[in-house]
């Protein structure tokens, strides 16, 4: 137990993971001394997880707005609407550093913190996905953290009984000690019932609600915003552990106290718990908070002020509750066994007053906790542009039915189904696109043909080798994955995740991603709602790749007409959209066959890749295109062996001979798609691609067992598909 | 038809169920909290998927003695028909009105993924829709399926053609790796000896429209309307 007594010492300041000059600040802004109870606050307030100083000002020049956006960032989740009154509720964070540690644990509350604040604002979560990240498959601790995190995330959101419908697996050796956990969450709302963090009113009473605190996860934000060292295994007991039923229940508590017209304001308590959720609350409403510690329900005897401050304790809210209403509310919570204590009130000092037993822990001016903390602009130097990579530099491989099956089968390429088969994605009884496809599709509701799509990307190599281009990349890529299935793109939320933004290279890779991701957002009209920013991921100096996961949200009028990347007959007609391949630099053909990640990723014409999504789109929503995939990692002959194995039907490619045969095959030139159309549309399709100036050529027609590209590639479905399923669950099987 | 769902804290699946029922029988199902101790009159009583209790202490056990179980267990001794899906299996085992217990999966993670299933015996009330012998597809989702009961139980169980439905290939082979969980003897559903009540872990409710990608599970609402 820390006493409030404790001195501040230089040591305690920089335990708290604040700079001298950091120290002063505060000292200049109270006026003397902190207590250690403030000093917790402030440094739980004022780290990067929280405050994010390294990269506010960076975010501000992404777009943010548009017609469809109902709430843009600064919320616990962005809005945007979908339509007959109902809005998308969604956001994607980061639970990197806990994961790493306790990989079941970080990544169960990692999930279990997204659906809160999904919930949080009156929406009921309809969909989850995943980005992970991972070091090189040989590198010791790897498997043990793939089958703690899938376990992790498999097992909260299971047993809350949301469905996990998508997300993405990497290995790279620059993750091997600070893997990537980024959480994703959508959740379904009526417009005119969406619940905010502003509180109103003075004397209003402030209720707690959820499990107990604990001392569990006390400075977890801090130690979200700093470098691992070799000790970060004795960071263990700052990992917070979860409990999915409690939070299952506090859903279901939740959305019935907001139903019944009881809640001014709510705020789910995630980093910092206690102190981020109440002075954001008072902050947003100008008002002041006054807390009384004694009456917060605590799991453990003896709290002190500090730790109850800083406790990162799972499944617990904040809410400013309609006084009148307050025995209803209290019944509610009572039925769904919850905790319900009201634990203080508004106030119009604007103050953030702690009190315990009488005495006052601390007492702290409201708005400058947020409004006030320090925001840097720091120095950052740009990655130099690669040199591009001709195709004609690049060797042709000896033999392609073995390149392509390399390249299904790689870590990075094989099917990822170990992984979402233990995921219930299925729950909730909406789900039409199921994982494995570009993007998955869930019905809004069982008596609606509405529908909404889901997909999370990025390319972190493309993002290292050019910053901009591989923001601009990864935005686009989400963009065109939802286009794939025939929604119309709506908003996007996003993850970015990098190394030590104290060093000016890692904060140049930052501040290109972020002008590449805002060039494409603007471009395509296709905004940014939310987001998170985890810093910090190096460990031992290393950095990761420059990774910033973008998670789209998609609206489709009609999942009738939502498109699908299965072969679904033989005999029809493929077509190309967007153009033969010829960019092979940074390609995953340079790096599985020829263990190379050199060159210029392929840059992003952002006009193109709108026209030839618009025309894809349209011609999915017309009802003629049987399949559709998009082109990305490996190129043409996996968008194709990825159709066929879906199917289980083969095609026939015409493919001559060339010198830049494998930049063809398997370059990945952006904006591309491959559709299927019976044969009798095709001639139609061409005719509508050339009047709207979209390049489309048919490059052949599926059926039959195998796919034969030209004289170079034949191989059976079969021989792919066992390609494409063995590494996975094989991998996972050998023993450590 | 008139059906409940009975619904626990951490029940997840009953949403799926309430849209399955209401589309087969034309009604709503009520429904109807743990905390209750009686439950309205209806032909059937469904105990839903999820994780009841957070499937803490074991799965279902908590559950089995909830308040409104004594009401399940009377009238399922009166005749009514009880389902039992998922967790709902788990809790009739675990109140002994099914034999058995369902244990962790062999591989101990996890499964989601759509199954093929034998329907063994087409003479009960909850698949007389279906041919012999016919092989269904649906989806399975649960960590704690694996079926387990003595020799001497399952044996009674095969005699007496309570074992309803088994994990098959797609061709109807009772095959090692058409098993999700590891069960004894490759079975998925079993039924009590007076034949009203039915436990299985797959979700048939999830395989209702051809929009989820199939229509297989169907029948075993359609049969039991047809029953009632």
């Amino acid at each position: 137990m820390i006493p409030n007594e404790t001195p501040i010492t230089p040591e305690l300041v920089a335990e708290h993971g604040l700079k001298p000059d950091e120290y002063q600040r505060i000292l200049d802004l109270i006026g003397r001394e902190p207590t250690v109870t403030e000093l917790g606050i402030f440094s739980a307030m004022w780290n990067e997880h929280c405050s994010y100083k390294s990269s506010k000002i960076w975010l501000k020049t992404l777009p943010t707005k548009g017609p469809q956006v109902v709430c843009g960032p600064g919320e616990n989740a962005g809005i945007v609407d979908i339509g007959d009154g109902q809005v998308c509720v969604f956001k994607m964070e980061s639970h990197n550093h806990p994961s790493f540690i306790e990989p079941y644990q970080g990544a169960a509350t990692g999930v279990g913190g997204i659906l809160r604040d999904v919930f949080t604002m009156g929406a009921r979560p309809v969909a989850a996905m995943n980005a992970l990240r991972f070091g090189d498959p040989e590198h010791p601790r790897t498997r043990h953290l793939v089958r703690g995190v899938v376990a992790g995330i498999g097992g909260y959101g299971n047993s809350f009984g949301v469905p996990t419908v998508g997300g993405e697996v990497e290995f790279h050796e620059s993750y091997n000690g600070n893997i990537l956990v980024n959480a994703f969450a959508a959740g379904i709302a009526d417009k005119d019932a969406i619940f905010y963090a502003k509180a109103t009113g003075v004397g209003k009473p402030i209720v707690y609600l959820g499990s107990k605190t604990g001392r569990d996860g006390i400075h977890g934000a801090t130690m979200a915003s700093a470098e691992f060292g070799e000790d970060a295994e004795e960071k263990r007991p700052t990992v917070q552990v979860g409990d999915p039923f409690s939070e299952k229940l506090l859903l279901e508590a939740c959305l019935e106290l907001m139903a019944a017209d009881a809640v001014i304001a709510i705020q789910d308590m995630g980093a910092a718990g206690l102190t981020c959720s109440a002075v954001e609350m008072g902050a947003k409403g100008d008002l002041g908070v006054t807390l009384d510690l004694e009456h917060v329900p605590c799991r453990e005897d003896a709290m002190s002020a500090y730790e109850m401050m800083l406790s990162e304790s799972q499944e617990r809210m904040l809410m400013v509750l309609k006084p009148e209403r307050e025995d209803v509310a209290r019944a509610i919570f009572e039925k769904w066994g919850l905790d319900f204590a009201v634990v203080g009130e508004t106030t119009d000092t604007r103050r953030f007053l702690i009190r315990q037993h009488g005495g006052v822990m601390a007492d702290l001016p409201i708005k400058e906790l947020g409004d006030e903390a320090p925001e840097y602009d720091r120095p950052f130097m740009r990655t130099d542009p690669p040199a591009p990579l001709a195709a004609s530099d690049v060797p042709q491989p000896d033999d392609y039915n073995d390149a392509l099956l390399k390249i299904v089968g790689a870590p990075n390429m094989c099917s990822r189904r170990w992984v979402w088969e233990q995921y219930d994605h299925l729950v909730m009884g909406n789900t039409i696109q199921r994982p494995g496809g570009d993007a998955a599709v869930i019905r809004v509701d069982e008596d609606k043909l509405k529908g909404l799509a889901f997909c999370v990307d990025v390319t972190p190599r493309y993002c290292r080798a050019d910053p901009f281009e591989g923001g601009k990349q990864a935005v686009a890529e989400v963009w065109r994955n939802l286009t794939a299935v025939g929604a119309e793109p709506l908003a996007i939320t996003d993850n970015l995740n990098f190394g030590n933004p104290e060093r000016p290279d890692i904060m140049g890779q930052f501040v290109g991603c972020i002008e590449g991701i805002g060039e494409a957002c603007r471009q395509l009209d296709f905004p940014v709602v939310s987001g998170n920013v985890s810093l910090y991921n190096e460990t031992n100096g290393e950095a990761i790749l420059p990774t910033p996961a973008i998670a789209g949200v998609g609206l489709l009028t009609d999942i009738d007409r939502a498109a699908t990347i299965q072969f679904k007959t033989g005999g029809e007609t493929l077509v190309l959209i967007g153009g033969q391949g010829t960019h092979l630099g940074q390609s995953t053909y340079l790096r599985e066959c020829l263990d190379r990640e050199d060159g210029a990723p392929p840059p992003v014409d952002l006009e193109r890749e709108r026209a030839n999504g618009d025309f894809v789109r349209q011609a999915i929503r017309s009802g003629t295109v049987t399949a559709c995939h998009d082109m990305s990692d490996g190129g043409l002959a996996v968008t194709l062996a990825e159709m066929a194995m879906a199917g289980g039907i083969g095609a026939v490619i015409d493919m001559a001979i060339s010198p830049d045969l494998h930049a063809r095959l398997f370059g990945e030139d952006q904006g591309r798609y491959v559709i299927s159309v019976a044969a009798e549309n095709s001639d139609d399709m061409l005719a509508d691609a050339a009047r709207n100036g979209i390049a489309a050529e048919v490059i052949g027609e599926t059926g039959g067992p195998a796919l034969r590209i030209g004289s170079v590639i034949s191989v059976s479905v079969e021989t792919l598909r066992h390609a494409h399923e063995s590494w996975f669950p094989g991998y996972m099987a050998t023993p450590d | 038809m008139k059906s409940a769902i009975v619904l626990f804290p951490g029940t997840n699946r009953e949403r799926d169920m309430a849209a399955t029922l209401k589309r087969v029988t034309g009604k709503a199902p009520e429904i109807v909290w743990h905390g209750e101790t009686r439950l309205p009159e209806v032909d059937l009583i469904v105990l839903p998927g999820g994780f009841s209790y957070g499937d803490y202490l074991r799965c279902g056990a908590i559950a089995a003695n909830s308040p409104i179980m004594p009401d399940v267990i009377a009238r399922a001794n009166a005749g009514t028909f009880v389902l039992g899906v998922c967790n709902g299996f788990q809790m009739l085992t675990e109140t002994g009105l099914l034999p058995g217990a369902l244990m962790r999966n062999a591989n101990l993670q996890f499964v989601c993924r759509d199954v093929h299933l034998k329907v063994e015996n087409t003479q009960t009330p909850f698949t007389s829709a279906y041919e012999p012998g016919q092989v269904i597809r649906v989806p399975v989702a649960h960590g704690d399926g694996n079926y387990f009961a003595d020799e001497k139980t399952l044996d009674a169980l095969e005699d007496s053609g309570r074992v309803v439905l088994r994990y098959c290939d797609e061709k109807g082979a009772l095959t090692q790796t058409a098993n999700p969980n590891g069960s004894q003897r490759n079975i998925a559903g079993i039924l009590n000896e007076a034949g009203n009540v039915l436990g299985l872990m797959p979700h048939p409710e999830d395989m209702t429209d051809a929009r989820l990608g199939g229509t297989d599970g169907l029948g075993l609402f359609e049969s039991i309307a047809a029953a009632a």
